[in-house]
């Protein structure tokens, strides 16, 4: 059955997420050829539609309106409700991020439907959409499908693979004029903490710390190792609770999910809530002093080693590999 | 103050999760408060404690909820409400969820409703988002802090590690963010005086709800236990060649890098 899908374009930095071109690939999964409809919202984003359609949108509907400057629940949901009925889609596909995290269960309560969130792969079996979605923080999964109403499904980054891009796709990019109503929840000031740079839920290469780093000092050669790979810093519970580094890094069951191509664990030695965070990692490195750590129960290299010696040889050994390559 | 908890009773996080017969095995687990839930029990007991008011607390759940329950009223809550809705619900998910107990609100005159801002079990995240809009109240997720002067809210949410310093007012939803306060632990007198606060059990009808108007919309087909992994390579010799040799698989072998 053909369905026709909407995909919300995440901006960031005045740049598309990486997400969103994954969940233009889920929209396509799930739509069985039906039409793929991006959309944009935001003060100024037009210059961003070409891209969605080179990702896989057939077209792309845009609303723009300062107050939709920086994301706020009623702004953003009265927009992306001012879409989904001009449009009339089956299914809906965010990415699960601070945002969509944030909206989607806003608009679904709107529209009186409920929302899978946390996808992380889809397939149609039968007729039926099945989204498979970890829980107990990857400690088991769970295969969900709708049984009433619209597909509304948030998905995780890094887990479903974007389609290649190709620029010779085209399609209407239209603009939607929307009344956005009050904002009850008026943003005066955003702090960026965040280095510029990749975010840990989206980062192909994670290098964490535990521990064993011991100061927030230590955590320097990690970051470095990191900004070599293109990657981000994480941490343990354990080094942020020691104050070695901000809350916002952690992960495990609590803290952030993470599910990179490659994950070094440095001085952390694998409490079962932290590997709940990043034991879907494709590729599991883990440096550890302790040889009965058990993060080497998970990982698929390990080096029984100190992490001051072992971290700035490899930063010196990858310099050699990324000047042969 | 009238401040609400939305509160969930969780799986503690030491807990092995096992699949058998395409359930989870819940026999003997030890069941604690939502982590997330946790800040939001110490928050609203924080803004009572000055501001004046009562902090209910509210569960969806079964008798084995109870614990966790009596946890939050020995931290300080006041009282609360369990809604057991497990006997008169086929098909379960947060739309239902965030149905009764918006249902349960909706002549409570709340002034603050506080929630984790994920459950570490089935982490949607939905039904605080979804409890305020069907109230018609403003939501902000994943605070790290709250200040509330009149009828002025100011709040710092966490945006994947940046700051929002956000503006509003009364009423709200809130949900918890890690680092929004240090939750305290309940205190021998605090345990003592919480048997004997009051916790009221309520089902479907005691809230004038029929099944048809809650069921899910979505349905669990089933529940699988990740691949066991492989065991690992321990790389062996002498630490710069382990280096070397680490690096040479990823590239060749894993092809990561």
């Amino acid at each position: 059955m053909a369905r026709k899908v909407l995909v919300l374009g995440e901006v960031k930095d005045c740049q598309l997420r990486g997400v969103s071109f994954e969940a233009l690939a889920a929209a396509k999964a799930i739509s069985e050829g039906g039409e793929i409809v991006g959309v944009l919202l935001g003060e100024s984003v037009q210059s961003l539609a070409n891209s969605l359609i080179h990702y896989g949108a057939d077209r792309v509907v845009i609303v723009e309106d300062e107050k939709l400057s920086h994301y706020t629940p009623d702004g953003f949901s009265q927009a992306l409700l001012a879409v989904v009925k001009e449009e009339e889609p089956e299914a809906i596909v965010l990415g699960h991020t601070s945002l969509g995290k944030d909206l989607a269960p806003k608009v679904a309560s709107k529209l009186d439907c409920g929302l899978i969130s946390d996808v992380i792969h889809i397939e149609v079996v039968g007729g039926n959409v099945v989204f498979t979605r970890p829980i107990y923080s990857g400690k088991a999964f769970e295969k969900k499908i709708v049984t009433d109403g619209l597909l509304f499904a948030t998905i995780r980054p890094n887990n479903i693979a974007s389609l290649s891009k190709d620029e010779s796709r085209t399609g209407e990019v239209k603009s939607l004029s929307v009344d956005i109503k009050d904002l009850r929840t008026i943003i005066k000031e955003v702090v960026r903490k965040t280095s510029e740079g990749v975010d840990l839920s989206e980062a192909k290469v994670v290098v964490a710390g535990g521990r064993g780093v011991k100061s927030a000092e230590g955590f320097k050669p990690l970051e470095e190792l990191a900004a070599l790979l293109g990657g981000a810093v994480g941490a343990s519970r354990g080094a942020c609770d020691a104050g070695y580094c901000d809350y916002s890094l952690q992960i495990g069951q609590t803290g952030k999910v993470v599910t990179p191509d490659l994950y070094i664990a440095c001085g952390i030695s694998g409490a079962i809530q932290h590997l709940a965070g990043m034991s879907s990692s494709k590729v599991i490195v883990a440096i550890n002093k302790d040889p009965e750590a058990n993060i080497f129960k998970i990982a698929d290299y390990g080096i029984v080693g100190d992490v001051f010696e072992v971290v700035p040889l490899l930063i010196e050994e990858f310099k050699k590999v990324k000047v042969n390559a | 103050m009238n401040i609400y908890v939305l509160l969930k009773s969780t799986f503690d996080t030491e807990e092995k999760i096992v699949v058998s017969n395409g359930t989870i095995q819940d026999e003997g687990a030890e069941l604690i408060i939502n982590p997330y839930d946790e800040y939001a029990v110490e928050e609203a007991i924080r803004v009572r404690d000055e501001h004046g008011g009562e902090v209910t607390i509210v569960t969806v759940g079964n008798d084995s909820s109870e614990k966790a329950i009596r946890t939050a009223l020995a931290m300080g809550a006041d009282k609360a409400v369990l809604i057991n809705i497990e006997d008169d619900v086929e098909q379960i998910d947060q739309y239902t969820t965030a149905k009764v107990i918006a249902e349960y609100l909706k002549d409570k005159e709340a002034d603050l409703i506080l929630a984790g801002n994920v459950a570490i079990d089935n982490a949607s995240g939905q039904v605080g988002p979804r409890v305020a809009d069907l109230l018609g109240i403003p939501h902000i997720t994943t605070i790290t802090s709250l200040n509330i002067d009149g009828n002025v809210v100011s709040v710092i949410r966490d945006v994947e590690g940046d700051e929002e310093k956000i503006e509003t007012t009364l009423p709200l939803l809130v949900t918890a963010q890690q680092g929004l306060n240090d939750p305290r632990y309940p205190s021998l007198p605090g345990i003592m005086k919480a048997k004997k606060k009051p916790l009221e059990e309520l089902e479907l009808d005691d809230l004038d709800l029929e099944e048809d108007d809650v069921l899910g919309k979505t349905k669990t087909i089933e529940v699988f236990s990740p691949p066991q992994k492989q065991a690992g390579k321990i790389l062996s010799g002498d630490i710069s060649d382990q280096v070397k040799e680490l690096v040479s698989l990823l590239h060749n072998e894993a092809k990561v890098i």
